[in-house]
């Protein structure tokens, strides 16, 4: 009969007004007080001792915490880390950038050879803003040296400020994903966690392929 | 009592066209006398590109194609080119890659069915409750290959990386609660009369009119034609599972619309079957170098994706990029009949109609 | 020119104002300054005040709809709504406004300039008049007219010009189109809309609103069905909501009639809608769902119960719009013309001949009477479902289900 299936409709918009939100209110969202309190995991009275402006805030409803979408560890994020004790300066990444927007140049290195840098590294640049993060790069890295980023909040005004130099590489903060870094992910290193930042490149070890017998047992046990 | 008539250019800009396409259409009054389709508005030379990279490199021109559905499109492209190499995949890498498919699936049927309602005038509520199902897909495909819509997971011989440990939970998760949802936009779509009214027996398009078109995928088997490549020409896996084929009767939009929301339910039972049958293993045989360099030859598989028979041509001629690059995109083969399909109705089903037969502009213009 | 001593607003600033004996001089005692000569000033000071508390009455509601119809729509859709602005995302419509203030005034130069000026005004304006009207209390309202029924209906079916003029004048063939199906349909919903609010008429033996809420002991929702459903989908046509939102039509015709306008004209569109929005609950209130008139053994005063009922329909619209994909232009007359004038028809038809039985009916008669309108609704409900809408599609429609393949 006509009109059973437009209730029908109605009932199920009513049942998904009352259900969960999906939303996720990245980069903050606004608390009342008692998911200020959830936040800050402190008594009300405490809360009001340390942070009076907020307190208030929080009672109108305004007080902003920051929260974050979930991110896989393999995510490809747009910093790249780099390890300049591995890389040779092969350019293999140059090489199989779909796109060549790495650009390297090296010059022989002055120190011992001994040490493994027969190369020094002058440029090493990355133009992220042409790069679509298909992460070939670190695939082809045959030294472990380049991984992809873990962090997406790169925006910027001008183009020039989306090319990552060599120094900005050398120095950055390296929580890099685990793509193609499947030693990593053996750890349970997860790049968004508090002090995930990796500051030897011995750390991150080289890949070695699992026996097959413990990749059935790898397997079993997640079953 | 006759009036004169009015052509009006629909798109490239309209909020209905799902990307860059344009349509002159002749009007008498409401009703459509004309339409004709003007596409090229997204070509990006992909096919050319192809020629300039190699062989892993074009995995990531594929995703580009149809961006609702990359991993069907990576799949497409990699066993095309294990074909021209003579790669043997590796099993493990066969079943991740059927799982990734069969979700993509999920996902592009999911995009399809709410952008249709939403042409139909409803105001985003189906459409986003859909696309919270395909969240949770892409957030799946995060964990596989850290990437949600330009997955290029895909590599010849396999997938570049196993699936890490918590994907299949959260799988296993996913497959439970899916059904419950289909059933609510089953509540809230299939027996909705306005919907019904709306799109059962417009835009008809018969069996032979769409076998002589070349129609493939849904669209063709809701015009009543019983032809998946999944199960005529079994590509992967695909003979080692059994899933059911929904055939539409009448060929309207209304059985497009029927045909995409089962063939969920069926992909649903493909991936519960996927996850009984894989094994531990490789994935992918340790003789595939990352660069391919097949001989001289060419060839040519055509899988079911979402939106219909794609296949790629490559010709090789022996070196590290392919000769030539062809594209056989099911969404432009399926937009040609489109103003046959429209003539007679109202303006209101030319947009249903186009909807219902899902194309992505990207794939269409490449 | 006496006070309406029947209008509680009025009273309550005029006979502060003016030194008028007819005002009950224990109330308002030595509150009052002007002169009993000077009466038409303090009757035109008192028009003032109201026109302006109602005006910016009116645009508050308009910016507290805007954001509970998004607010609402989002949750709907299991998503949050705006949240950004303030408290739950409270001054999220004043942020829109200043927005559109802001921006830059298009006029395309085909446009016919005047009338394109004019359209938005025309949209606005007329909405502002039923306010007065409306009783939101036994005794709080400005007017009380004794055509408010008719007046109302007159005023609703203004807009019609008003879309039509603004998608003429654009030069631009999607607002035309949109122009010309919102004439079309808004044209054909008029009529049994007031048939129907005839079946409300019978009932009250009068054409005042104010009489109108004092005859409802049941609540005409409750005492003719028939009449509130052909009502309630034609107010929803007359409004341009979804399901019936041809006249924009947003997958259609990009915004249909306001396609060429920007800036504040389009911003006057936007608060004419949301405003014909508010204007009409407010008439289903009074119309059906018996305005101010609660429980009696409540000690809670009428206008509490009308706001409520008002809020309650207002949520009824944003359900609909959250809910329901939109009908073709073929569908949505024959809605109107095979469907709702025939039930409205027969509504008033019942209504007639019961209330020519009982002219004067007893609280027991009137149970009965509801359980012939009763009958009579899921009766014509059925027919109507069963037998007639698988002609009002347009097209043939059938049971479906797919069939699958065999092995």
């Amino acid at each position: 009969m006509f009109g059973i299936g437009l209730l029908k409709g109605l009932f199920t918009t009513l049942k998904n007004l009352f259900g969960p939100v999906f939303t996720v209110q990245y980069p903050n969202k606004k608390v009342g007080l008692l998911g200020a309190l959830k936040f800050h995991k402190k008594t009300p009275a405490n809360f009001i001792k340390t942070q009076p402006k907020d307190f208030v805030k929080s009672l109108a409803g305004l007080h902003e915490v920051p929260e974050y979408p979930d991110q896989a560890t393999r995510f490809r994020g747009q910093d790249f880390n780099w390890f300049e004790d591995r890389c040779t300066g092969c350019a293999s990444c140059a090489k199989y950038c779909p796109l060549g927007i790495i650009k390297i140049e090296t010059k022989p290195s002055v120190r011992d050879a001994k040490e493994g840098s027969s190369y020094d590294i002058d440029v090493f640049d990355i133009d992220i803003g042409r790069c679509m993060f298909c992460g070939l790069c670190v695939e082809a890295c045959p030294f472990d040296a380049l991984h992809m980023g873990s962090g997406f909040e790169r925006a910027n005004e001008k183009r020039d400020g989306l090319v990552i130099p060599v120094d900005e590489l050398r120095t950055a903060i390296k929580t890099p994903s685990t793509w193609f870094r499947p030693q990593m992910e053996n750890k349970n290193y997860k790049p968004k966690e508090i002090d995930a930042e990796i500051k030897d490149y011995r750390d991150i070890g080289r890949h070695e392929k699992p026996s097959d017998d413990e990749l059935t047992e790898r397997w079993v046990d997640e079953r | 009592m006759s009036t004169e008539l009015v052509t009006m250019n629909i798109g490239p800009i309209h909020p209905s066209t799902h990307g860059v396409f344009r349509m002159r259409v002749t009007f008498d009054g409401e009703t459509i006398i004309d339409a004709e389709p003007i596409i090229g508005y997204l070509h990006r030379g992909s096919e050319k590109l192809a020629e300039e990279r190699t062989y892993t490199q074009i995995v990531t021109l594929t995703d580009r194609m149809d961006y609702t559905a990359s991993m069907t499109n990576n799949q497409a492209y990699i066993l095309s080119v294990e074909k021209l190499a003579g790669i043997k995949p590796a099993e493990r890498g066969v079943w991740l890659r059927m799982i990734a498919a069969e979700l993509q699936r999920i996902a592009a049927h999911s995009v399809a069915i709410g952008f249709l309602i939403n042409d139909l005038g409803a105001w985003h509520t189906p459409l986003l409750y859909l696309l919270r199902e395909r969240e949770k897909i892409l957030e799946l495909f995060e964990m596989m290959c850290g990437a949600r819509i330009t997955n290029s997971y895909l590599r010849p011989g396999g997938v570049f990386m196993d699936a890490p440990d918590e994907f299949w939970p959260s799988l296993n998760r996913f497959l439970d609660e899916m059904p419950e949802r289909l059933n609510d936009i089953e509540n809230l779509l299939t027996d909705n009369e306005i919907i019904v009214s709306r799109t059962q027996n417009v835009a008809v398009l018969n069996k032979e009119d769409a076998i002589n078109a070349s129609i493939t995928g849904p669209m063709l088997r809701a015009s009543g034609v019983d032809w998946d490549l999944r199960h005529r020409n079994p590509y992967d896996f695909y003979d080692k599972v059994s899933f059911r084929r929904p055939l539409g009767t009448v060929g309207d939009n209304n059985d497009r619309y029927l045909v995409r929301l089962q063939e969920i339910r069926e992909s649903l039972k493909i991936i519960e079957q996927c996850l009984d049958l894989i094994e531990p293993g490789p994935i992918k045989p340790e003789e595939v170098p990352f660069l391919v360099r097949p001989g001289e030859g060419d060839s040519y598989v055509p899988i079911e994706a979402p939106k219909g028979e794609l296949g790629f041509y490559l010709v090789s001629d022996g070196g590290i990029s392919p000769f030539r690059c062809h594209v056989r995109a099911p969404s432009l083969m399926n937009l040609t009949l489109l103003r046959d399909m429209v003539i007679g109705y109202k303006i209101a089903d030319l947009f249903v109609t186009f909807g219902s037969v899902d194309v992505n502009m990207g794939e269409v213009d490449r | 020119m006496g006070p309406a001593r029947d209008s509680f607003l009025f009273e309550i600033v005029y006979c502060h104002l003016s030194k008028d004996p007819s005002c009950d001089s224990v109330r308002y005692i030595n509150l009052s300054f002007i002169p009993v000569e000077l009466n038409w000033l303090s009757f035109s000071l008192t028009a003032f005040f109201w026109i302006f508390a109602f005006v910016n009455a009116a645009l508050i509601s308009v910016l507290m709809l805007i954001w509970g119809e998004r607010r609402l729509i989002g949750k709907f859709q299991a998503r949050l709504g705006p949240n950004r602005w303030g408290p739950l995302g409270l001054f999220t419509p004043i942020a829109d406004a200043i927005k559109v203030m802001f921006k830059e005034d298009v006029e395309p130069t085909l446009s016919d300039k005047l009338i394109y000026v004019l359209a938005p005004i025309l949209m606005v304006v007329p909405v502002f008049m039923i306010f007065p009207v409306i009783p939101y209390g036994a005794k709080s309202f400005l007017t009380n007219i004794s055509v408010g029924v008719v007046f109302v209906l007159a005023i609703t079916s203004i807009n019609s010009l008003s879309v039509l003029m603004a998608g003429w004048a654009s030069g631009n063939r999607f607002a035309i189109i949109g122009g010309i199906r919102a004439v079309a349909m808004l044209l054909s919903y008029e009529i049994p809309m007031g048939i129907s609010a005839a079946g409300v008429v019978i009932i009250a033996g009068s054409l005042s609103l104010s009489e109108v809420v004092e005859a409802q002991i049941i609540p005409n929702a409750i005492f003719q069905p028939l009449g509130f459903l052909v009502f309630l989908v034609a107010s929803t046509a007359e409004l341009n909501r979804s399901p019936f939102d041809i006249t924009e039509a947003e997958s259609e015709l990009v915004a249909g009639y306001m396609t060429d306008y920007s800036s504040m004209k389009f911003g006057l569109f936007y608060l004419g809608e949301f405003m014909a929005t508010i204007a009409s609950s407010a008439v289903i209130v009074t119309f059906y769902l018996s305005g101010w008139r609660g429980p009696s053994f409540l000690p809670i005063p009428g206008e509490f119960w009308f706001f409520a009922k008002w809020i309650g329909v207002i949520a009824i619209f944003i359900w609909f719009r959250a809910t329901f994909p939109r009908l073709r232009i073929d569908q949505i007359m024959s809605l109107a013309w095979k469907g709702l004038f025939e039930l409205s028809l027969i509504n008033i038809l019942v209504i007639a001949l019961t209330m020519a039985i009982w002219p004067d009916p007893t609280s027991t008669q009137l149970l009965f009477m509801t359980g012939i309108n009763w009958v009579v609704f899921l009766g014509s409900v059925y027919i109507f479902g069963k037998i007639l809408s698988p002609n009002l599609t347009g097209n043939k429609i059938d049971k479906r289900k797919v069939i699958y393949g065999l092995d």
